[in-house]
């Protein structure tokens, strides 16, 4: 795992917060054009997620710029957060105290050191092998057999998405590509770049254009033209970004793509949970966003995707593309 | 330095709990206050002392039971560090005396109170599991028909059982939720039941607010 802060990556940061204060300045002039209250409340939330994108991208950033360790500590946080928020939201038992602890504090700094040390055999198989198995014996210890299996599958599943899943972002900084060493930190970048916007451009082509609903018993804001607006925008874009990447503009399409769909399947997957639960958010960390959770959704179930894909074409099958 | 290492320990229980707080009915305010809350971990009173605006803090006293804060650590951060007023648990003291103890510990809040100081309090006097809000203690009423200029503010924590619950020594950070209802409104002829009773009123309405 190394790192180098090449012109690419710095062009590539330029153009985010030049696309942030084109945003900026978008906002502001809609917020002067407004007229109705309804249209207000769309135009301050779009506002505050603005905002909220240069907080967000600002600490990325600089925990970019620290290095791999950086990226590490970062998304080992996010992780505790999102893990935070999810334990807050469904219900949990007294007897379950215990086994919170260790998923907190033993599995996700394990998890994240794992990928730290580079050590991808274990790091794949720790939540989904030893985390499946410690955590019922550990809740059989506690002795409570109300609703066992139903607070067994439920803490797995918490540590599977906002730790296990989350943790393959940065897991793209262990590939040591050949030909591509010391600048798998882009691909990271690529990665949130191209999910991230895909939310965006889902959001916005929602607002515009929205009319068919997609899932409407999960989530009465997703549509199909934002659903397939904010997709082709995304691998648009993600296919114009190839040359930061490994990919040939044809792979990169195609993993834009994939990431991107995942994206969707996690907002959607998510949204199920949340409509449960009877929420809409699942914090209010992050100003007009909700909470971390609500960010990383897509993150969650594109990284690992991404990360498995890249991994086959360009470390484990590089021929498969001669 | 009692002062700092409060705030200190305030900032770490905020960290931990990340209490989303919320005033309904009620604003933050500079007069003398009996906040009544429901109780279920340790970290209540820090955390509810920790969300209230800094200018308050430093006048509003938790209340805690003598026979589990009066030594060590537990000393320091309650007496050194919060100013606590530690006061006996009536279940804990044999029967003949307790008479006796009540009426000190009715002397000792009104001290405490004076006629700057605010107060916080657990009416239930012992922790619960969080499911449902025991039986108030008489003590707050008590307090009340000696000081009825007092505002009396119920508080609703929740969560806090999950952060922190009876029994563990460990905590996990689960977020936490205070909400401070409109205080309350006795009549001058106010019996020891309806009193309490509104008070347990209060504060479970809070809960679903």
């Amino acid at each position: 795992m190394n790192f180098k802060l090449d012109h690419q990556m710095f062009l590539i940061l330029n153009v985010v917060i030049g696309g942030l204060v084109a945003a900026s300045v978008v906002g502001y002039i809609l917020s002067r054009r407004v007229k109705s209250d309804d249209q207000r409340a769309t135009i301050d939330n779009l506002n505050a997620r603005i905002r909220a994108w240069w907080i967000m991208i600002g600490i990325f950033s600089i925990s970019f710029l620290i290095g791999p360790a950086g990226s590490m500590v970062l998304f080992a946080f996010i992780s505790l957060l999102a893990l935070r928020e999810y334990i807050s939201l469904i219900s949990t038992a007294r007897a379950d105290h215990r086994t919170l602890f260790w998923s907190f504090f033993v599995f996700t700094p394990l998890q994240y050191w794992f990928w730290y040390e580079g050590w991808y055999g274990l790091a794949i198989i720790l939540i989904p092998v030893y985390g499946f198995l410690f955590i019922p014996i550990r809740l059989a210890l506690a002795g409570e057999t109300t609703g066992f299996l139903d607070r067994a599958a439920r803490i797995q599943w918490g540590l599977m998405v906002c730790v296990y899943c989350i943790s393959y972002a940065p897991a793209l900084l262990t590939l040591n590509i050949p030909g591509y060493q010391k600048q798998d930190a882009k691909l990271l970048l690529y990665l949130v770049i191209v999910v991230q916007l895909s939310d965006i451009f889902q959001y916005i082509w929602g607002k515009l254009l929205g009319k068919r609903k997609i899932a409407p018993a999960i989530s009465p804001n997703k549509t199909w033209e934002g659903f397939i607006g904010g997709i082709a925008t995304a691998v648009a874009l993600g296919t114009a970004l190839w040359w930061m990447t490994p990919f040939t503009p044809l792979l990169a399409l195609c993993l834009s793509l994939a990431a991107a769909l995942m994206g969707f399947a996690g907002g959607l997957t998510m949204s199920a949970i949340k409509r449960d639960r009877g929420v809409k958010d699942f914090g209010n960390t992050i100003e007009g966003h909700g909470g971390i959770l609500d960010r990383m959704d897509s993150i969650c179930f594109s990284a690992p995707l991404f990360f498995h894909l890249t991994r086959w074409f360009f470390v484990t099958h590089p021929t498969w593309l001669r | 330095m009692s002062a700092i290492s409060a705030d200190i320990i305030a900032a770490c229980a905020r960290v931990l709990a990340g209490p989303s707080v919320r005033w309904v009915n009620c604003r933050p305010s500079s007069r003398q206050r009996v906040y009544f809350a429901n109780h279920t971990s340790h970290l209540d009173f820090v955390v509810l002392w920790s969300v209230l605006p800094r200018r308050l803090r430093a006048k509003t006293r938790p209340v805690a039971a003598k026979d589990y804060w009066s030594s060590g650590l537990r000393k320091r951060i309650a007496v050194n560090a919060f100013n606590a007023v530690l006061v006996e648990r009536g279940d804990k003291i044999a029967n003949g005396d307790r008479l006796a103890a009540a009426r000190h510990t009715l002397d000792m809040l009104l001290e405490a109170l004076g006629e700057q100081n605010s107060l916080i309090v657990f009416p239930e006097g012992t922790r619960g599991n969080g499911l449902k809000v025991g039986p108030f203690k008489s003590g707050i009423y008590y307090l009340w028909s000696k000081r009825p200029d007092v505002q009396f503010v119920p508080v609703y924590l929740s969560n806090l059982n999950r952060i922190l619950p009876k029994g563990e020594i460990l905590p996990v950070p689960v977020i936490s939720h205070v909400t401070f209802g409109a205080p309350l409104r006795p009549d001058a002829n106010e019996t020891k039941d309806s009193f309490l009773a509104k008070a347990h009123d209060a504060v479970c309405a809070l809960r679903d607010a």
